[in-house]
């Protein structure tokens, strides 16, 4: 099934670019682990599953017991991972001819990043790109709070006018405060019988280095418009400021930004990437417009439905201590309430499409280097997905949710 | 997703049909004292009463069980009411000097599905505005000053203080056009004129034997016998003193005249002589009332109402300003006499009625109007189903205190609301340790038993020495003063100690076991006993913080327990004192008399005590490490050290900036100014709201809010047993399973002696992730239903509970109600009522709501108010929402604090620091005035089948009744009329002596002199009450507002 083949040297196969044997059956592979170039074939009918990859690559490079994170490059240059069946398959399938492995230590100081350009900048030398570590656990590379948080999100994009914003703050994990302030004030509105002032509340202030600051979604004197799916309308700031609060956990905002432009670039963009890429990616994410994400679903159940008991993702994760013999229990327990040691059980279930979707971008030259627009810029174009993402994180949690003692 | 979809509420008509016939809602009765009142009326035809409060409203009483309300459209205060007597007519005053008629009206409401045919309430027909003639008279001459009532009921005179007299056709309130009576129309003789205005029209009486005739007091002293229908001055009496009211005698022959220098005249009327120049002097042989008249250098700060008989002299010391009096007495034309049966006395705070028939003239206890912040309220508690047993005992202590209602002697009106169901009982714990126990099964909230509980500590006042205590001993004067004085009403605004202040109440009404807590941690043990008691208290304290480290308590000491033992009257005596260290106030208590077991929670922790055993079970420290608002007491001044420092920078700094920004005052500056101002209010920062979720550590996080004992199942599924559950403000709730002699195993009585004691352990902890304070703890049986209160399930009182299913508990913090399954906590429903509507729970309580359609058909429900005073009802356990009302407003946050539902279904909170609103969710159970009044109207409409007419016709018009006032501000030099620039011409001229009424006016200086050495507040009056002639009083509020045109 597997052949290997012990090359040393590096920058061997560059130009090959007609291999010989590589009619139908066979993909060959080339994979680099630090400063170690690997070449090798295998078979496209008959491979085994990632794990058996993995181990296969270990024993290539000889690091039997380095835990690893393996990615590769698809054919728009982007580095994408490898780490559960599915997404092995896809990789094979994408080696036009070769297949380029990039295995990198897994390493907990630094996070690894996929992302869109990633190859890119990489060609032009290493620097722009963290070291990209590969994962030796199956089904946790993307999404998991510790290696990659998604604090924000734009949702619903297709359902909301233009000039709307919906906006989702994931608060569990993070020690940063969500940092902002409302205030009231008064909104004009276009009605039938001309323009109306009206009162409304609005962002007042971001706090540095707060959650809301960091996403750079939210602006000072965006008016709010809904809180979780609620109209604010005809509620004073203390109960808009007390559905903030009970809702902090998954807050979902929906704002009017003071700045409209960034509305315009945002939608232009992913009509653009809509206009000029190809492939399978693309077709998902119109797809995805089409239907109503979950998140605009799970939106709409706060409004329409009043007693809500499963439905809704956040924070179930009430904590109970059940201590049948101990007398007194100690206290630290009760308070190590986000613990992101639920996602453990998380397996290929997951799914392999939402996953790689969510995190990359096709490739479009327009989009900035730097790491913090990336994300801002990431997200808003896969709306829904993420948000798939994390709900069923939740519904992992709420599985979860009952500590034995 | 099809779950929701399913799950939609409200368009199910059968459902929609059943909400409709359990709930309704309802605001009853107001029970308590009005607040704030400023007039007061009385019709002796009809015996009712009627209070004017500042805030417009108009209050009808009349026997218990009788009132009515009315609210006026402006909120202006009432200023004077007057009833048209006997025909369930009246007029009102307003402070914006508009006229009101008030009717009650009769017509059957439809209420609970059943007709209350012939229900009476008070409406307004119709209102009446005084305009000044165009251009003569400004806005202020036309102010109403006093108002005259002719007996007949057909006409009203209406004295301004322009002087004018104007005439209004009742009851159309129409004026009489050209028939004004102004001052240039009076004819008096040259050497009088002194070319000065006579002055606003003081006082108006009608002649007492000849309708056609009124007397009209100028405030100059001028006092005119006018003839309606001639329109002629038929005689004059040129008075020099400043008048201050008028009051005829009985036979008309003579009448009285009060005067600003706190001097009384007599003035006979004798045909034939138009002119009269000087009063004649009689001696009167009457009883004589009268406010006010006391030295102001002595007793210028004291409220005081005099009664004078013969010999007999008594000075009515209240504690609160006087507003009006009335006395209740005969209506019989024929009488010679008033013969006043009764002093009725309006102060700011309270309503006290003195018995004039016994001797010694004490006060009668009022079967309503009680004035519910004697001491202010601090927490209730409602008991419904109040067994005979605990009733009857309750009531025998209160009549040993004096409780007993004597003959009230306001009985009008007729009570139609059928017998309650079942006495009610709400308990009020006030600020100077006492509980009162007060009979809320009807419309008329009745005082029933006072407890107090300063006696069980050691405290500066002597607790035998009772100044609250209404039934001081009537003969009990204070010899060594003159005047005599005598204190009298209930209303004690001052606290000893705050910390003897009741902050939690708990009481099992079928074992007589009551638990009060107070501030400075105190919770005490109480039974009830019918003997008097002599024994001492036991004391244990309960350390909460035990192991904690770095903790020093910075608040109040504890109380110190008194170490004598102390005479405890019958009712409820102190069984056990437990103390709670640190002294804390109490959060929450719970009292389970079945298990000898009493709960308490403070802001550190809360502990559970055998006082059965008298030795403590458990000591919980529920504070977290971080929290150090904690250590600094409810009284502590360093409470908010930071706070304050924050906002005394905020204050420094605004007020620099406000400095630089004040330009410099030029003359042309003025625009600029007022843009500056205006630029300054768009500058201020808005109000700001952090958005954060709640911390672990947020200050007071360990605050014990609810506790709660339940039979369930905590431990596996199989075995129930006690439990106790406590939950506090960051979102923990614990639950210890008890382990309790006799119970559980072999339903043995409790506190098995020999088995051992109580153990508890800890069973469960949860944490609501969204740490909103738990605002309550409820555990529900296999069937949905709350647990049944201790006893009613041993005492097959209620239905048994269901332990075959299995038990639920539900979980209500301020953000959320939830129920989680038991005995493995999983959660099971909830509803984020927060999350979506933005309002918070304040309080939550299980009601159960009878239908009005089936007899047996009943639904529990979960009710919660919240911080936007709204009501909101949950079946249970689905959480689903079932109705929402508006309830209070939501700026009234004591309103909100102090809510308190019943089992049934109703509610009280408080409207003012006096009042206590009732409302009602259920459609069935509705306690509200339901009465009706025997009226002779003679243009009478639509309540023409409950009038029983009164066969002899017009016998008002032949009463011979004249109200009037003699107010007379007394002689102080130093505090003159407020509104009045330079002093007083009256003020200033020695008073004229009349020896033989003021036997002692010659020594102005001595105490005796009552009337003459006057306390001098222009607030203080004098009215007499002669036998020949009733005289009552309009109003201070008029006084108050005339200003002397000089």
């Amino acid at each position: 099934m597997v052949q290997s083949t012990g090359v040393q040297r590096a920058k061997m196969s560059r130009h090959q670019r007609t291999p010989l044997k590589n009619t139908n059956n066979v993909v060959e592979v080339k994979s680099k682990f630090e400063a170690e170039y690997r070449r090798f074939a295998l078979k496209k009918s008959g491979t085994g599953g990632f794990q058996e990859f993995y181990r296969l690559l270990q024993t290539v490079h000889r690091i039997p017991s380095v835990e690893v994170l393996l990615g590769y490059a698809d054919i728009y240059g982007d580095l994408l991972p490898i780490n559960n069946d599915d997404n092995f398959y896809k990789a094979l399938s994408s080696a036009n001819p070769l297949l380029r492995i990039i295995i990198q230590k897994r390493d907990v100081d630094e996070p690894v990043v996929f992302a869109t350009n990633s190859l890119q900048r990489r060609k032009k030398g290493l620097a722009g790109l963290r070291p990209a570590q590969q994962k030796t656990k199956p089904g946790l590379m993307i999404g998991h709070p510790q290696d990659f948080r998604q604090i924000s999100s734009i949702i619903d994009v297709d359902i909301l006018p233009e000039t709307h914003r919906r906006v989702r703050l994931h608060k569990h994990g993070t020690h940063k405060p969500l940092g902002f302030y409302i205030r009231d004030g008064v909104s004009v509105r276009v009605t039938p019988q001309g323009v109306e002032k009206v009162p409304g509340v609005f962002i007042s202030r971001l706090v540095r280095g707060g959650l809301a600051e960091s996403t750079g979604l939210l602006g000072v004197n965006d008016e709010i418009l809904e809180v979780n799916g609620i109209d604010v309308d005809s509620k004073s700031l203390d109960q808009v400021t007390d559905m903030m609060v009970a809702n902090s956990h998954n807050l979902i905002v929906t704002v009017k930004p003071a700045n409209q432009r960034n509305n315009v670039v945002l939608r232009g963009s992913k009509v653009s990437v809509g206009g000029n890429s190809s492939s399978g990616s693309i077709g998902s994410t119109i797809s995805h417009d089409l239907a109503p994400s979950p998140a605009s679903q799970s939106v709409s159940h706060y409004s329409n439905s009043n007693s809500v008991a499963e439905g809704d993702s956040d924070e179930d994760g009430d904590i109970i201590i059940e201590s049948d013999i101990l007398p007194y229990l100690p206290d630290h327990c009760v308070s190590n309430g986000n613990g992101s040691h639920r996602e453990f059980p998380l397996s290929s279930s997951l799914g392999q499409r939402p996953l790689p979707q969510s995190i990359f971008l096709p490739s479009s030259g327009s989009l900035s280097d730097s790491k913090a627009s990336l994300n801002s810029l990431t997200t808003p174009t896969h709306n829904g997905s993420p948000t798939k993402t994390s709900s069923s994180q939740e519904s992992m949690r709420e599985d979860g949710n009952i500590i034995t003692m | 997703m099809m779950k929701f979809r399913f799950r939609r509420q409200g368009n199910d008509p059968q459902r929609e049909k059943i909400k409709q016939e359990l709930f309704a809602f309802n605001k009853t009765v107001e029970h308590g004292f009005p607040h704030q009142p400023c007039a007061l009326a009385f019709d002796p035809q009809l015996q009712l009463m009627a209070i004017g409060t500042k805030s417009g409203a108009i209050k009808i009483y009349g026997s218990p069980g009788v009132e009515f309300t009315g609210l006026h459209r402006d909120a202006a205060a009432v200023a004077q009411i007057h009833f048209l007597q006997g025909q369930g007519r009246l007029l009102s005053l307003l402070d914006d000097n508009t006229l009101h008629l008030w009717e009650l009206g009769g017509a059957s409401r439809d209420r609970g599905g059943a007709k209350s045919e012939g229900v009476v309430y008070l409406e307004e027909k119709r209102n009446y505005s005084l305009l000044g003639r165009p251009g003569l008279e400004s806005c202020s001459a036309s102010r109403v000053t006093v108002l005259l009532l002719l007996s007949s009921c057909d006409l009203l005179c209406v004295g301004t203080e322009g002087g004018g007299i104007h005439f209004l056709d009742l009851p159309r309130l129409s004026l009489r056009d050209n028939q004004s009576l102004l001052l240039d129309q009076v004819i008096i003789p040259e050497d009088y004129r002194c070319g000065k205005s006579l002055g606003p029209v003081e006082s108006l009486q009608e002649h007492p034997k000849q309708p056609g005739k009124i007397l009209i007091g100028y405030s100059r002293g001028l006092v005119v016998l006018w003839d309606l229908s001639t329109r002629n001055a038929e005689h004059m009496f040129l008075g020099k003193q400043q008048l201050e009211s008028l009051v005829w005698e009985r036979s008309g022959s003579s009448f009285v005249s009060s005067h600003s220098d706190g001097g009384y005249s007599v003035w006979a009327v004798a045909s034939g002589n138009t002119y009269t120049h000087q009063p004649v002097s009689s001696s009167i042989p009457y009883v004589v009332l009268y406010s006010g008249g006391m030295p102001r250098a002595s007793y210028g700060d004291r409220h005081c109402v005099t009664i004078q008989q013969d010999k007999q002299h008594v000075t009515l010391d209240f504690t609160s300003r006087v507003i009006d009096f009335f006395t209740v007495h005969t209506t019989d034309p024929e009488h010679d006499y008033d013969d006043p049966k009764a002093l009725v006395v309006l102060l700011e705070e309270e309503l006290v009625v003195i018995d004039l028939l016994t001797t010694g003239w004490p006060s009668v206890p009022p079967p309503y109007l009680a004035p519910l912040h004697s001491s202010a309220i601090t927490t209730s508690c409602h008991l419904d189903n109040v067994p005979a047993k605990l009733w009857d005992r309750l009531a025998a202590a209160g009549n040993s205190q004096g409780a007993q209602p004597g003959s009230w002697p306001i009985c009008g009106g007729k009570n139609l609301a059928p017998p309650p169901r079942q006495q009610e009982l709400l308990l009020t714990g006030h600020e100077d340790g006492t509980v009162r126990f007060w009979n809320v099964s009807a419309v008329a909230m009745t005082p029933l038993y006072k407890l107090s509980t300063a006696n069980v500590f050691h405290t500066d006042c002597d607790p035998n020495d009772d100044p609250l205590d209404p039934t001081n001993d009537p003969e009990a004067l204070q010899e060594e003063e003159w005047p005599p004085f005598r204190k009298v009403g209930c209303f004690d605004p001052y606290s000893d100690d705050p910390r003897l202040g009741i902050q939690k109440i708990s009481l099992c009404k079928y074992s007589c076991r009551l638990v009060v807590a107070g501030t400075a941690g105190q919770v005490i043990v109480l039974g009830l006993s019918d003997e008097w008691s002599d024994h001492t208290v036991d004391v244990s304290t309960v350390d909460l913080l035990q192991d904690r480290e770095g903790f020093t308590w910075k608040g109040h000491d504890r109380l110190e327990p008194r170490a004598s033992t102390a005479p405890f009257p019958p009712g409820f005596q102190p069984l056990v004192l437990v103390q709670a260290l640190p002294p804390a106030s109490v959060t929450s208590v719970m009292l389970h008399a079945e298990w000898n077991l009493v709960a308490f929670g403070t802001s550190h922790g809360f502990g559970l005590f055998d006082y059965h055993r008298r030795t403590a079970v458990l000591a919980r420290c529920t504070l977290h490490p971080n929290d150090s608002l904690a250590m600094e007491g409810p009284l502590s001044r360093v409470k908010s050290l930071k706070k304050s420092l924050r906002q005394s920078f905020r204050r420094i700094r605004k007020s620099r900036v406000s400095g630089k920004k004040r330009p410099i005052p030029t003359p042309t500056s003025k625009i600029q100014e007022a843009n500056a101002a205006l630029a300054d209010q768009e500058e201020v920062a808005p109000v700001q709201r952090r958005i954060e979720p709640r911390s672990a550590d947020d200050s007071l996080s360990g605050v014990v809010r609810c506790l709660c004992f339940a039979d369930t199942y905590l431990r596996d599924g199989t075995h129930h047993g006690p439990t106790l559950w406590a939950g506090t403000n960051s979102g923990s709730v614990y639950a210890y399973a008890l382990e309790v002699p006799g119970v559980g195993s072999g339903r043995g009585r409790p506190g098995g002696e020999g088995s051992g004691c109580v153990e508890a352990v800890l069973g469960k902890e949860i944490q609501l992730m969204h740490r909103a304070p738990v605002v309550s703890v409820c555990v529900l049986d296999g069937r949905g239903k709350p647990l049944p209160e201790p006893y009613q399930a041993s005492l097959d009182l209620a239905t048994a509970p269901d332990m075959t299913n299995p038990h639920s508990v539900l979980i209500a913090s301020e953000e959320q109600l939830k129920v989680f399954s038991l005995p493995k906590v999983g959660a099971k429903t909830k509803f984020k009522l927060t999350a979506h509507e933005g309002c918070r729970v304040r309080r939550v309580a299980m009601v159960t709501v009878c239908s009005t359609a089936q007899e047996d058909y009943s639904e529990t429900s979960l009710v919660c108010l919240t911080n936007l005073g709204d009501l909101h009802l949950f079946n249970v356990p689905a959480l689903r929402p079932q109705v929402r009302y508006d309830c209070i407003r939501k700026e009234d946050i004591s309103g909100i604090a102090s809510c308190v539902f019943t089992r049934n279904g109703q509610g009280f909170y408080l409207i003012s620091p006096s009042e206590y609103q009732r409302f009602s969710l259920s459609a069935k159970v509705i306690t509200e005035p339901l009465c009706t009044v025997e009226l002779e109207r003679p243009l009478e409409t639509h309540i023409r089948s409950l009038l029983h007419t009164n066969t002899s016709g017009d016998t008002h018009s032949s009463l011979l009744e004249t109200h009037t006032l003699l107010a007379v501000p007394g002689g102080d030099y130093n505090r003159t009329w407020p509104r009045s620039p330079t002093p007083l011409e009256g003020y200033l001229q020695p008073p004229t002596y009349h020896p033989e009424t003021r036997p002692s006016i010659a020594h102005k200086d001595l105490r005796h002199d009552t009337t003459q050495g006057a306390g001098a507040n222009p607030d203080r009056k004098i009215t007499s009450v002669t036998q020949p002639t009733q005289v009552t009083h309009p109003s201070q509020g008029r006084y108050e507002s005339a200003p002397v045109s000089q």
